[in-house]
């Protein structure tokens, strides 16, 4: 719900297959992705946390850039932030919630 | 019924024609009722025969638990030019391999059986033919069987691309970025193993875990299936034990005793050094050196083949192969044949060629949807660590003897052109 947690992680992942090598990734998302001597985007495995909110952005960014929508961020839930505090209780939901 | 600690156990029986039906359940008893298929494939400890060497039984619990109409698919395409192990097996037995494959479509449920043989074989295409109509003819129930005859092509036998055939008729390897991936035929989940895997899984079927073990390593049991090639005056396939010494089946072809290096897994394999030749050849004692049974290809190169010249033969038909379906291996892996080239043309080009190598093999690694790349990849960095001195002879401008020599040891088909690739 717009929250990001502390310690969640995410990852960007290329379709090899889908990708033709246009090269738009790496103009949007130049901390994540570099090109290969043929143009093909080299990502790299390791998972980004999420509190690194330029970083994610770019990578929605190239994501929605893609013009093979080759591209996926790919969310990693964090385990929740440690906390002494009581869970907020969640409000009971009748039926579909209002947009 | 086969004794526990005979070999061969899968060719047991085996002529110059295919075993019929009746004369496979007098070879092998017939299949009677088992109590717990499940139980024994556990305790048996079979591992994949198709080169991954997958725990089968982890396969087939992941496809007991999907819900829906299931496939057992027998992968007998044989992708490697070397191997020629599901052939000789479908045309030895293809019994073995329908009874093992009924038995796994009981242990998940499945409703139907796909056997997949290159249609570039006909003879083994006929056998297996034969082999389904007798079966029909007995009218014995269970899943219904059909042959798939897909073209042959190296990434055909990958089992994406056999499920992407039998689903869409497209030899093409799928992406799955999430592991494990239940491959689907249609809505359908389907198990995809190897040939031989699956006429194992006959075996334990009828004999039982504790007699599938007493042969093998405890690691690795039972028997499997290697292909000689190479430098042997026999070339052959063979039934051997899992943890016999490498040199003692090599002995058994007719292999030169003191050979440069052996490929080992085939042309996405790795090499032995010559002096490594004792080392048993099961995955417990290849991994310490980097190595694996694969798919049970052992290729024997001698002293006066020049390593170098060969890995770019294989490497040029490996690059050609290729589905060209991802940039970095459509471009990196002819890149790669390139820089070969260049390496054995030696001199300063061929230093640079060799730094841009490794690089080169640092960035393809792990890019493709399928292993096609990284095995190519496993294979250059095998090649310039055993042949150092190749390299050396190639750099200095003084092309080692075997390069000029025009006979090379490798089985590699032809080139086709590239219009002409079939892929469905």
């Amino acid at each position: 719900m717009g929250v990001i947690r502390r310690n969640a992680m995410f990852v960007l992942q290329v379709n090899p297959i889908l990708c033709d090598g246009f090269g738009h990734c790496a103009e949007l998302a130049p901390e994540l992705v570099h090109l290969d001597e043929w143009g093909y985007p080299i990502i790299g495995r390791e998972p980004t946390p999420m509190a690194d909110i330029g970083a994610y952005q770019s990578a929605r960014y190239a994501e929605r850039g893609c013009p093979r929508q080759a591209l996926h961020v790919a969310k990693i839930p964090g385990a929740a932030p440690v906390s002494s505090l009581p869970p907020i209780p969640r409000p009971v939901s009748r039926g579909r919630r209002p947009l | 019924m086969i004794a526990a600690r005979t070999l061969p156990r899968l060719f047991a029986g085996a002529t110059n024609h295919p075993l019929s039906l009746q004369a496979h359940e007098e070879m092998f008893e017939p299949v009677g009722p088992v109590a717990s298929l499940i139980d024994e494939l556990e305790a048996s400890g079979l591992v994949g025969r198709g080169g991954a060497a997958f725990p089968t039984i982890r396969k087939v619990q992941l496809l007991r638990a999907q819900r829906g109409h299931k496939y057992v698919v027998v992968n007998g395409m044989e992708g490697e030019p070397a191997a020629h192990k599901d052939n000789r097996l479908l045309s030895n037995n293809p019994h073995l391999v329908l009874d093992g494959a009924e038995m796994l479509a009981q242990m998940i449920g499945a409703s139907r059986i796909a056997i997949c043989v290159a249609r570039d074989i006909p003879a083994v295409v006929h056998h297996v033919e034969r082999a389904i109509h007798e079966r029909a003819r007995r009218n014995l129930r269970g899943p219904g069987i059909d042959l798939h005859t897909p073209p042959w092509r190296f990434v055909a036998g990958e089992e994406s691309a056999l499920v992407h055939w039998l689903d869409d008729n497209e030899s093409l390897p799928q992406y799955r970025p999430h592991r494990p991936h239940i491959l689907r035929i249609g809505r359908g989940p389907a198990l995809v193993d190897n040939a031989e895997t699956v006429a194992n899984v006959g075996l334990i079927g009828r004999y039982g875990a504790p007699w599938f073990r007493a042969l093998g390593t405890p690691e690795h049991p039972g028997s499997v299936i290697v292909s000689v090639t190479g430098a042997v005056t026999r070339p052959n396939v063979l039934e051997v034990n899992l943890g016999t010494p490498l040199r003692a089946i090599l002995a058994t072809a007719g292999a030169d005793p003191a050979p440069q290096a052996v490929l080992l897994g085939g042309y996405g394999g790795a090499w032995l050094r010559g002096d490594q030749i004792d080392t048993p050849f099961s995955n417990e004692a290849l991994a310490p050196l980097d190595l694996s049974v694969g798919a049970g290809i052992i290729a024997v190169l001698p002293r006066r083949a020049c390593g170098i010249a060969e890995a770019h033969r294989v490497v040029r038909w490996m690059a050609h192969e290729s589905a060209r379906q991802c940039g970095p291996c459509a471009f990196g892996l002819p890149a790669l044949a390139e820089d070969l080239v260049t390496v054995l043309r030696g001199g300063r080009d061929g230093v640079s060629a060799i730094a841009r190598l490794s690089d080169r093999c640092g960035v393809i690694e792990g890019r493709g949807a399928c292993r096609h790349p990284d095995g190519v990849v496993r294979f250059v960095r095998s090649s310039i660590e055993v042949f150092g001195a190749d390299i050396d002879d190639h750099l200095r401008g003084a092309p080692c003897a075997g390069s000029r020599d025009k006979q090379r040891f490798l089985t590699v088909p032809a080139l086709e052109h590239e219009e002409e690739l079939i892929w469905e």
